[in-house]
């Protein structure tokens, strides 16, 4: 089995990492029963005896003693990691992992990839190296950040050549947090096309989510939960809305929740490669289905059931129910409605007590309202994983290469353009050596891969 | 005379596993509707092809199990022993840490190459295991990566090292929508390596099987393991011992005199020397009437053609070539099976 390190760079792309520790600790705990160290598990953590000062302490097999994360955190301001190091999983992170500074990034991709990036080039490499040592067979970087920020935007893509340069072998899976239209950091438009432009070179596989439709689905579960029609009562042990306190600080923290289904989403796409099925699917599969051609590598997720078994006492839906639902255009987690788009392919990972027979009827049921590319027309991958996630019965976890994300991609064009045009806050990205040849470059990336994910369809 | 199993990836290690359940379960079955010789000598028929003897009694299913991520072949390994009647060889398999991404072209030219001295030693080592080899039987899928490239590899080598033993393959043939979303490029790849190593190639197709389990056995819900299980159970009737009969008929009226119309076969082909019979008197798993047919014909021209033009149709739009094409198997090579497998659906078409 394959192990995974997982790079999480600025305020977003922790505190998304922080929920995705947390989840992960609790589905294995829910699966691993007898608290030995096993292979699902050391795909994600490291065995440690707690004892040893230094690097020696990795226990390979027997009792778990110390897990670690095999993680890498990088935040240019220290906020976020502190409160990390300072909370409930201070002992799953590994202080050598960390890479912080104080001033941050000014919501500035310049910064994030130029200043910071050659700052730091050498620690990066150094820290990523140590984690990579500490894998049997490393498969996959996951990478989470959000594009319209500084750091994770700007960093974060800068690690991506990094990454590509040093580790060819390696997957770079990036999940970027897009900004919505009413995000209130102005520069936005540029940090997400300046950093689209290094994801589209240098990612195998990008999961674009929006931060809108995250708080669209979280405002829905809200709703029924409030509604009360139903006698509805949260089930505490819900990982979608990871503990009843955080239900209750719902209305003070909304990006608690929204970070838990991106997290959900991470957990869902390596179930299959952690535990047994009657059809596994590896990593590597993913690229190797859903990416017909190098740079088309956007792939909008969805995710279901949401809500309707473990936070709400309802009668649990039928399975069919939850096929139709992940191609609902309100449970994908990018403003998108794929079903009125074209599929150049769709992977259907589902969890839990689901047969072969239930995933064909399904499959055979939705398939003549969706449109495929003509050279693709039976474009599904399927796979099937035993264990569910904590608290369902089943989950159904869908990817699609869809030209669905064509709006998400011009409109954040149309808002670079506007920026752009009246050359607001450019003097931010020159004062750091870049000059305009490089921002207009960002914009004729813009006209060039949009364009290409819609055209070849 | 006995059969070395090659069992590669996920598909042909759990559908192995079922195969040598169903072989072993049937030739211990208390009611054989036969004299008691008659049962003993088929057990031991049945012992000397699929298993050999191991000192406290278990008998080891004569197997090399390949794959390239370990948790399909743990999990087979675990299921055997704790039947507690058979297992697997404890050295008798090969596994590796990351498997092959559905990528044909990554288990051929990657994963063959690299791991081929690992492989043939331990299939040389089952080999020796045998009084008297008749032949080998590899179980893979098309549709998958390891299965698929790693087997057609493997088969090759098999036809180099052994060229006087038989090879069997057993192909699954995938289901008509994905499973995998490269099946086609993957299958048309494997057939056409196989068509020149291989000496049979037999067919089951998930689609079939399916239907099997839903409108046959009325299965509500079926599962892989519903299908493997059917599978071995087909499989396990036609291997299991039997010897042709001259003459002697048990049945009152022949119902096998149907087969010898001569309508069913071309003008070359005579049905006395197309239409082969083996019986034997002890029943297959109890059931006290049974009867298998294995048969060349055209049934598998429609499969193949559909599958031939989904992946010229992929083809054509150079869609996923790129992956291919990083490790060794080119556009050429494309061309090439494209050509040989047009060239046998115009051979059986033209009967």
């Amino acid at each position: 089995m394959t192990q995974s390190v997982v790079i999480q760079v600025g305020q977003c792309g922790n505190q998304i990492g922080c929920c995705f520790w947390d989840l992960a600790l609790r589905e294995h705990a829910a699966v691993n029963q007898k608290g030995i160290y096993d292979e699902a598990l050391s795909s994600f953590f490291r065995n440690v005896d707690a004892r040893v000062v230094g690097d020696g302490g990795s226990i390979s097999k027997g009792k778990i003693s110390s897990l670690k994360a095999r993680a890498v955190l990088i935040d240019m301001e220290e906020g976020v990691v502190n409160e990390i190091l300072q909370g409930p999983l201070r002992d799953v992170f590994d202080s050598k992992q960390l890479i912080t500074n104080v001033s941050g990034s000014g919501n500035n991709w310049a910064v994030g990839h130029k200043v910071f990036g050659s700052a730091y080039q050498e620690q990066i490499l150094e820290k990523l190296r140590k984690s990579a040592e500490h894998c049997d067979c490393l498969q996959c970087f996951f990478i989470i950040h959000s594009m319209g920020g500084g750091t994770g935007s700007g960093l974060g893509t800068f690690l991506l050549k990094v990454l590509e340069d040093e580790f060819p072998e390696v997957y770079r899976f990036v999940t970027s947090v897009y900004p919505s239209s009413e995000d209130d950091v102005i520069t936005s438009p540029y940090n997400s096309i300046l950093a689209m432009k290094e994801l589209s070179e240098h990612a195998d596989c990008v999961l674009p989510i929006d931060n809108q439709s995250l708080f669209d689905i979280i405002s829905k579960i809200d709703l029924m939960v409030n509604s009360g029609k139903l006698g509805a009562a949260v089930k505490p042990r819900s990982l979608v809305t990871a503990s009843a306190e955080a239900l209750r600080k719902r209305h003070k923290k909304p990006f608690d929740a929204m970070n838990n289904i991106v997290a959900n989403v991470l957990l869902s796409l390596t179930s299959s490669a952690r535990f047994e099925g009657s059809l596994n699917m590896d990593l590597n599969e993913i690229s190797m289905n859903l990416v017909p051609f190098p740079q088309l590598h956007y792939l909008v997720s969805s995710l279901t059931p949401l809500y309707t078994l473990a936070d709400v006492n309802i009668p649990p839906r039928r399975l069919d129910q939850m096929f139709s639902d992940a191609f609902s255009k309100d449970h994908q987690l990018i403003r998108a409605n794929p079903r009125h788009s074209l599929y150049l392919a769709c992977a259907l990972m589902v969890r839990g007590d689901v047969q072969i027979s239930d995933l064909r009827r399904n499959i055979e049921r939705l398939k003549p309202s969706l449109q495929f590319v003509s050279w693709n027309q039976e474009g599904w991958k399927t796979s099937l994983c035993s264990v569910p996630p904590v608290g369902h019965s089943h989950s159904l976890l869908a990817l699609a290469n869809n030209t669905c994300v064509k709006p998400t991609f011009l409109e954040l064009r149309e808002r670079f353009t506007r920026l752009y045009k009246k050359k607001a806050h450019l003097h931010h990205y020159r004062q750091t050596g870049r000059h305009k040849r490089w921002t207009f470059q960002g914009q004729r990336f813009g006209n060039d891969v949009v364009p290409l994910q819609v055209g070849d369809a | 005379m006995s059969i070395v199993t090659v069992q590669l990836g996920q598909c042909g290690n759990q559908i192995g596993f079922e195969v040598f359940d169903a072989l072993f379960s049937d030739s211990h079955c208390s009611q054989g509707f036969c004299s008691k010789k008659e049962n003993e000598a088929y057990q031991a028929s049945c012992k000397e092809r699929f298993f050999s003897e191991e000192e406290n009694g278990v008998p080891i299913a004569r197997a090399v199990l390949v794959d390239m991520e370990p948790k399909v072949i743990n999990q087979t390994l675990s299921k055997a022993a704790q039947s507690g009647r058979w297992k697997y060889g404890q050295h008798s398999c090969f596994c590796q840490k990351q498997g092959s991404g559905n990528n044909w072209a990554y288990g051929y030219s990657v994963h063959g190459p690299r791991h081929q001295e690992s492989i043939m030693n331990l299939i040389q080592k089952e080999v020796e295991k045998c009084d008297s080899l008749s032949g080998f039987f590899i179980i893979m899928s098309m549709a998958g990566g390891t299965g698929s490239g790693l087997g057609a590899f493997i088969t090759q080598n098999l036809q180099d090292e052994f060229s006087n033993s038989l090879r069997m393959n057993q192909i699954i043939w995938p289901y008509g929508t994905g499973e995998v979303i490269v099946q086609n490029y993957n299958s048309i790849l494997t057939l056409s390596h196989l068509y020149r190593s291989s000496d049979a190639l037999l067919v089951h197709e998930n689609d079939a099987v399916h239907k099997i389990c839903a409108k046959l056995m009325n299965i509500k819900q079926i599962s892989f393991s519903d299908i493997n299980q059917v599978l071995a159970h087909q499989l396990g009737s036609v291997f299991q011992p039997t010897y042709s009969a001259e003459g002697s008929s048990h049945y009152r009226r022949n119902p096998l005199e149907g087969f010898k119309e001569p309508a069913l076969y071309t003008s070359w082909l005579k049905p006395v020397d197309a239409f082969s019979v083996w019986r034997t008197q002890r029943a297959f798993r109890r059931y006290e009437k049974s009867a298998a047919l294995v048969s060349n014909s055209q049934f598998l021209v429609k499969p193949l053609d559909t599958i031939v033009g989904r992946a010229w149709n992929m083809f054509a739009s150079k869609a996923y070539i790129h992956q291919y094409t990083k490790f060794g198997v080119e556009e050429e090579d494309f061309l090439d099976s494209f050509t040989l497998l047009e060239q046998i659906v115009a051979s059986y078409c033209n009967l």
